[in-house]
C-alpha cells in the first residue's frame, strides 16, 4: 500500500481519469469545494478528488484504485443527508452516484423494480405509476434524495407509519465492497434464504461498501385516499389527538404535525391559507377502500374534535391534497426563511410519550434560550425539532450543542432512540454511547471490520471512536 | 454588497431541492455545476477569503442565470440577485483574462445598439447562406469563449428583411380605456419588429393608446445579467429619465429578459438617492403582455387559429417573473388552437442572453434537448415570450430541417383577434 502523498494523489487522479474518462474525475479547488458536505451545516471538509462513475464496474475500479493508494473514499447520493454522512473525510475520494440514476427494470406482475443507486426516490414512483403501483417510503426530500442514500440511512417518510421504512421495501442490492469486489445480497424473492445481508446493509450509512443497484418492493396505489387537516389552538391538544387516533383503532397512512412557527414560514412560501393564529396543525391521511377510508376519516375527525381541534378540514380534490402535501414536504425547506443556520434534530420515541416529550423539549429550549420549531412524523413518534440559530455566534452554538444533547437524552429516557431516520453520521457519533453499551458498540465495530478491514470506506462516521 | 451576498446566501439550507431544476446540473450531474454548489463557491470567495480562480470563474460562467433554482427553492433563496452581485465582483476584479473581459463587454455593447446588432447578424446570415458557416473569425470566437470554441452557431434564422420605425403613438381602436407604454427595445427591435407590431395592434384592440417612445434606450438587462452592474445601472437611470415626461397607466413588455430586470428596478436602485422612488413606482407599473391581456380579458376573438401549438416557458418569464399561467390561459382561449404539452417546457433552451455565444457547448446541448422535446409534441407552432429564445430555438429547428415555426404568444393572439 502506498502512502497518500501529493505525488500519490496526482497518480491516483491520472489513473482514475484513464479508467473513467477525464470528465468523470473532478479535482480543481472549486470542484472539490462544492462537495464539502451535505445538508448538515456543522461539518465541512473538501475531499481530495471527486469521481462520477456510470456503472458498477467503474465504482469497483475506483474502489480498487483507492485501496491501492490507501485513500479513503466516501459514497455520495444527492447530499441531502442531515447528519454529515456524506461529508468527506480529509484526503478522501468522493464516489458520487449522481450519474447512475436509471430505473433498470419494472416488473409489475411481481411488483418489483430494479434501479441504480443514484436514482432519485421520486423517479421510482413515477416510473411505475402507470401500473397502479408506487414505491412507498417517501422522505420529504424525495424529489432529490437517492435510493442509495435512502438505503444507507434507512430513510422513512410520512407514509412509513403504515407502510414501513426503507428496510421493509428493499429486497436485494448489488454492492461494491470496500476491497472493490462486487457482491449481490438478496434478490427478487421475499425470503433472503440465508443470512439477511440486506437487513445488515440497510442503515449502514455507507460504511460497509457502495450500493450500486437495488431491487425494490412496489406497493399498489390505494383505491381511495382522504386527507384531513386538523387545526389546533394548543400544541397539547394536537399531540394528544395523535395518541388517541391510533388508540381508537385507526391506522392512518400518515399523521404529521406542524407547529405555528413553521406554518407561518410555509404561508410565506406557498400562501396556503392556513389560519395564522393556529398553534399547530395535524395532517391525517387515510387510505384503503372507499367505504373503509371514509369510515376511518369520520372516526379521526371525531377524535380530533374531542381532543380540542378548532376545525377539521378535508381536501376535496386531488389538487387540494397535493397542496397540503407540498406544504408538508417542502415545509422543512422553508425554515431557511427563519434563521441563518438550521439544524434538524431527529429522535424517535414511543408514540404515547409524545405529549410529555414535546413539552419537555419546549422547556429545554427555554432553559438554553434556543429557538426551536417542529415539523415531524407524529404518528411514528419521530421528532424533528428544527433548531434556529446563527452558527457564527459561538455562545449560541454552544447552547445549541447542549440543547441537542439534552433532547437526545430525553428521547432515550422516554424509551426511544437517538435517530429516527436521519442517521448518526458525524453529528451523533458520540451520542451513540447514550444508547448503546460498550459490548453493543464492540459488536458493531467487529461487524464493520468484517466489511471494511482497512477502514477506508466512509471512515469517521456512525461509530464513536473506540 | 458582500454583506448582501452573504445574507442572501444564509437562506440556503443546502437541501438540494433546486438541483433537479438546474439545466447545467441535469446535463453534468456535477455539484459544481449546480445552484447549491455555486452558492457554496460564491460564499467561499465572499466570506471565506478564497480567491477567484479560473475554475471557479468557469463554474460561474456556466450558470445560465435562468433562475429555475429560485422557483424550485422552498427557502426563498434569491439566487438571481446573488449571481448579479457576484458576477459584478468577477468583472470588477482583474481575475478574468483581459481579452476575454474586453470581448465580452464588446459583445454586449454591440447587442445593445440596434444598428450594430442588426448589421452583424445580417453579415452572419449572409455568410451562413454562402458557406454554411457562421463567420465570426475564429480568434475572436476563441477570445469570447475563453478558448472553448472556434466556431459559433448564431441565432440568425429569423432575421426580418427590413424595418421601419414604430409609430410613437398608436391610438386605441374604439373607446380608450388605458394609456400604455411599450419598450421598443434593442434585441426585440432588430429581430422581431413583427412582434412589436402585433403587440401594438392587440393593445389597440383592447382599448389602449400605445406609446412607443423612440428615445428609450436599452434597459440595461444584458449588462446587469452579465456582471457589468455599473453600466447597467447607468442605463437604468437614463431609461427612467427618458420616461419621466410620459404619462401612462402600465408599461407593457413583450420581452421576458427585459421585463424581469424592469420589474426589479426598485430593488436595483434602492440605494440610489435620486432614482429610488421613481424606480419603485415605475417597477410597479411594469407588466408582461400576457399578464396584461389576461388581466383585461376575456378577449373577444373574431378569427380562428387552426394550429397545434406547444408553449415553451421562457426562463425570465416563468422563473424571473413567475408568469406561468397567463400565456397558457390566453392560448387556450384562442378559437381553433390545440394546445399540446411540451416535456421539460420550463427547462432553459440555452439562449440566455449572450450565453449561446460565450458558452457554445452547453448552449448547444440544451438547444438540442429543447428541439428533441419539441419534435416529439407534433406541434406546428411553438409559442413563447422572449426574443432570445425565439431566435435560438428557431435556429435549432431550422438546423434540423424542421418546419416547426416559432411565434410570440402575442402574435398568435393577434392572428385571431
Ligand atoms: C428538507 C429535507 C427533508 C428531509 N426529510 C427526510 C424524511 O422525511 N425522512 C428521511 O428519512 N430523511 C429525510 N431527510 C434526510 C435525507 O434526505 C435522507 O437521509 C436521504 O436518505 C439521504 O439521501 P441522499 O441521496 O441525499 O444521500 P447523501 O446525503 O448523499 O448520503 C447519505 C449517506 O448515505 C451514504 N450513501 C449515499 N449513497 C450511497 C450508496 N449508493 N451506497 C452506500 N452509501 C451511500 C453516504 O455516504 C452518506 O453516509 C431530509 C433531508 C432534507 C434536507
Ligand atoms: S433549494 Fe434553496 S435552500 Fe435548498 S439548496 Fe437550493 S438554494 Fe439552497
Ligand atoms: S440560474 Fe439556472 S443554471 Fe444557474 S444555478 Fe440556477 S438553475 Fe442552474
Amino acid at each position: 500500500m502506498m502512502l497518500c502523498t501529493e505525488i500519490g494523489l496526482a497518480q491516483l487522479e491520472q489513473e482514475l481519469a484513464l479508467a473513467l474518462g477525464p470528465d468523470a474525475v473532478l479535482s480543481s479547488p472549486a470542484d472539490v469545494l462544492a462537495y464539502d458536505g451535505d445538508a448538515y451545516p456543522a461539518a465541512r471538509q473538501a475531499p481530495a478528488l471527486v469521481t462520477l462513475p456510470t456503472c458498477t464496474e467503474q465504482v469497483s475500479t475506483v474502489v480498487r484504485l483507492c485501496n491501492r493508494y490507501g485513500t479513503p473514499f466516501v459514497p455520495r447520493g444527492a447530499g441531502t443527508g442531515l447528519s454529515g454522512g456524506a461529508t468527506p473525510s480529509p484526503g478522501s475520494v468522493v464516489i458520487s452516484l449522481a450519474r447512475m440514476n436509471r430505473v433498470l427494470e419494472v416488473d409489475p406482475e411481481n411488483r418489483r423494480a430494479v434501479v441504480e443507486a443514484g436514482c432519485p426516490n421520486i423517479a421510482v414512483s413515477r416510473a411505475v405509476e402507470a401500473y397502479g403501483l408506487h414505491y412507498a417510503p417517501d422522505p420529504s426530500s424525495q424529489t432529490v434524495c437517492t435510493i442509495g442514500g435512502n438505503i444507507a440511512e434507512n430513510a422513512g417518510g410520512p407514509h412509513t407509519l403504515k407502510y414501513g421504512v426503507t428496510v421493509n421495501h428493499v429486497l436485494g442490492v448489488t454492492m461494491v465492497l470496500a476491497d472493490g469486489s462486487i457482491v449481490t445480497a438478496g434478490g427478487k424473492a421475499d425470503d433472503p434464504g440465508a443470512f439477511d445481508l440486506v437487513g445488515v446493509i440497510v442503515g449502514s450509512e455507507g460504511t460497509f461498501g457502495i450500493v450500486t443497484e437495488a431491487t425494490l418492493r412496489l406497493t399498489p396505489l390505494p383505491q381511495a385516499v382522504r386527507t384531513l387537516l386538523a387545526i389546533y389552538d394548543r400544541v397539547e391538544s394536537c399531540t394528544s389527538s395523535v395518541v388517541a387516533i391510533v388508540g381508537a383503532g385507526v391506522l392512518p397512512c400518515a399523521l404529521e404535525m406542524i407547529d405555528q412557527t413553521i406554518l407561518l414560514a410555509i404561508e410565506d412560501a406557498f400562501q396556503m391559507g392556513f389560519p395564522g393564529d393556529a398553534r399547530a396543525v395535524l395532517t391525517i391521511e387515510l387510505d384503503g377502500s372507499e367505504a373503509g377510508s371514509a369510515e376511518e376519516a369520520a372516526i379521526a375527525r371525531e377524535v380530533c374534535l374531542q381532543h380540542g381541534a378548532r376545525e377539521v378540514r378535508e381536501a376535496a380534490t386531488p389538487e387540494e391534497r397535493a397542496r397540503l402535501w407540498l406544504a408538508r414536504k417542502k415545509g422543512v425547506g422553508t425554515t431557511g426563511r427563519l434563521a441563518s443556520t438550521i439544524v434538524t434534530q431527529d429522535g424517535a420515541i414511543p408514540r404515547s410519550r409524545l405529549p410529555d416529550v414535546l413539552s419537555g423539549i419546549a422547556e429545554c429550549a427555554e432553559r438554553h434560550r434556543i429557538r426551536v420549531c417542529n415539523i415531524f412524523h407524529a404518528g411514528d413518534g419521530n421528532l424533528h425539532p428544527c433548531v434556529l440559530y446563527d452558527q457564527a455566534d459561538p455562545d449560541e452554538s454552544a447552547r445549541v450543542h447542549a440543547f441537542n444533547e439534552d433532547v437526545l437524552r430525553l428521547c432515550v429516557e422516554a424509551g426511544g432512540t437517538i435517530t429516527g431516520e436521519h442517521g448518526v453520521g458525524i453529528e451523533k457519533r458520540e451520542a451513540m454511547r447514550l444508547m448503546f453499551s460498550e459490548p453493543d458498540l464492540q459488536l458493531m465495530h467487529r461487524l464493520r471490520e468484517t466489511f471494511d478491514p482497512e477502514g477506508l470506506c466512509n471512515p469517521g462516521k456512525m461509530l464513536p471512536c473506540p | 454588497m458582500s454583506d448582501d451576498l452573504l445574507s442572501l446566501a444564509s437562506r440556503c439550507i443546502r437541501c438540494g431541492f433546486c438541483q433537479d431544476a438546474c439545466p447545467t446540473y441535469k446535463l453534468t450531474a456535477s455539484e459544481t455545476a449546480s445552484p447549491r454548489g455555486r452558492i457554496r463557491l460564491m460564499v467561499s470567495v465572499t466570506g471565506e477569503g478564497k480567491s477567484l480562480t479560473p475554475d471557479l470563474i468557469h463554474a460561474m460562467d456556466l450558470c445560465l442565470g435562468c433562475r429555475a433554482c429560485e422557483t424550485a427553492c422552498p427557502s426563498g433563496v434569491e439566487y438571481g440577485r446573488m449571481l448579479e452581485i457576484f458576477r459584478h465582483r468577477i468583472e470588477a476584479s482583474s481575475a478574468r483574462p483581459r481579452v476575454q473581459h474586453a470581448s465580452k463587454a464588446g459583445l454586449i455593447a454591440m447587442m445593445e445598439r440596434p444598428a450594430a446588432f442588426a448589421a452583424s447578424l445580417k453579415i452572419a446570415a449572409g455568410a451562413r447562406r454562402v458557406s454554411g458557416n457562421d463567420p465570426i473569425p475564429s480568434p475572436i470566437v476563441r477570445a469570447i469563449t475563453g478558448g472553448k470554441a472556434d466556431q459559433l452557431l448564431m441565432p440568425t434564422a429569423d432575421l426580418p428583411e427590413s424595418t421601419s420605425p414604430l409609430p410613437e403613438i398608436s391610438p386605441a381602436s374604439g373607446k380608450r380605456r388605458h394609456t400604455v407604454a411599450i419598450l421598443p427595445g434593442c434585441v426585440m427591435q432588430v429581430l422581431y419588429d413583427r412582434v412589436h407590431r402585433a403587440t401594438i395592434r392587440v393593445l389597440q384592440k383592447v382599448g389602449c393608446d400605445v406609446l412607443a417612445p423612440r428615445a428609450l434606450g436599452c434597459c440595461g438587462a444584458l449588462d446587469i445579467h452579465a456582471g457589468f452592474l455599473s453600466s447597467g445601472l447607468e442605463r437604468a437611470r437614463a431609461f427612467l429619465r427618458t420616461l419621466q415626461t410620459l404619462d401612462y397607466d402600465a408599461f407593457v413588455v413583450n420581452s421576458a429578459g427585459c421585463g424581469s430586470t424592469l420589474t426589479e428596478y426598485g430593488d436595483l436602485l434602492a440605494d440610489d438617492p435620486v432614482h429610488s422612488y421613481e424606480a419603485r413606482t415605475f417597477a410597479a407599473k411594469v407588466v408582461d403582455i400576457s399578464t396584461f391581456l389576461d388581466d383585461h380579458g376575456p378577449l373577444s376573438f373574431t378569427g380562428r387559429f387552426e394550429r397545434t401549438v406547444a408553449y415553451h416557458h421562457a426562463c425570465h418569464l416563468a422563473h424571473g417573473q413567475r408568469v406561468v399561467e397567463p400565456p397558457r390561459r390566453l392560448l387556450e382561449q384562442v378559437p381553433g388552437l390545440r394546445l399540446v404539452p411540451l416535456a421539460e417546457s420550463d427547462l432553459c433552451c440555452g439562449s440566455a442572453g449572450t450565453y449561446n455565444i460565450t458558452q457554445p457547448d452547453m448552449a448547444k446541448r440544451l438547444l438540442d434537448r429543447k428541439v428533441d422535446n419539441i419534435l416529439k409534441t407534433g406541434a406546428e407552432i411553438v409559442a413563447m415570450g422572449n426574443p432570445g429564445c425565439m431566435a435560438w430555438i428557431q435556429t435549432g429547428l431550422q438546423e434540423r430541417g424542421s418546419a416547426v415555426r416559432i411565434m410570440h404568444t402575442v402574435e398568435i393572439v393577434d392572428a385571431a383577434l
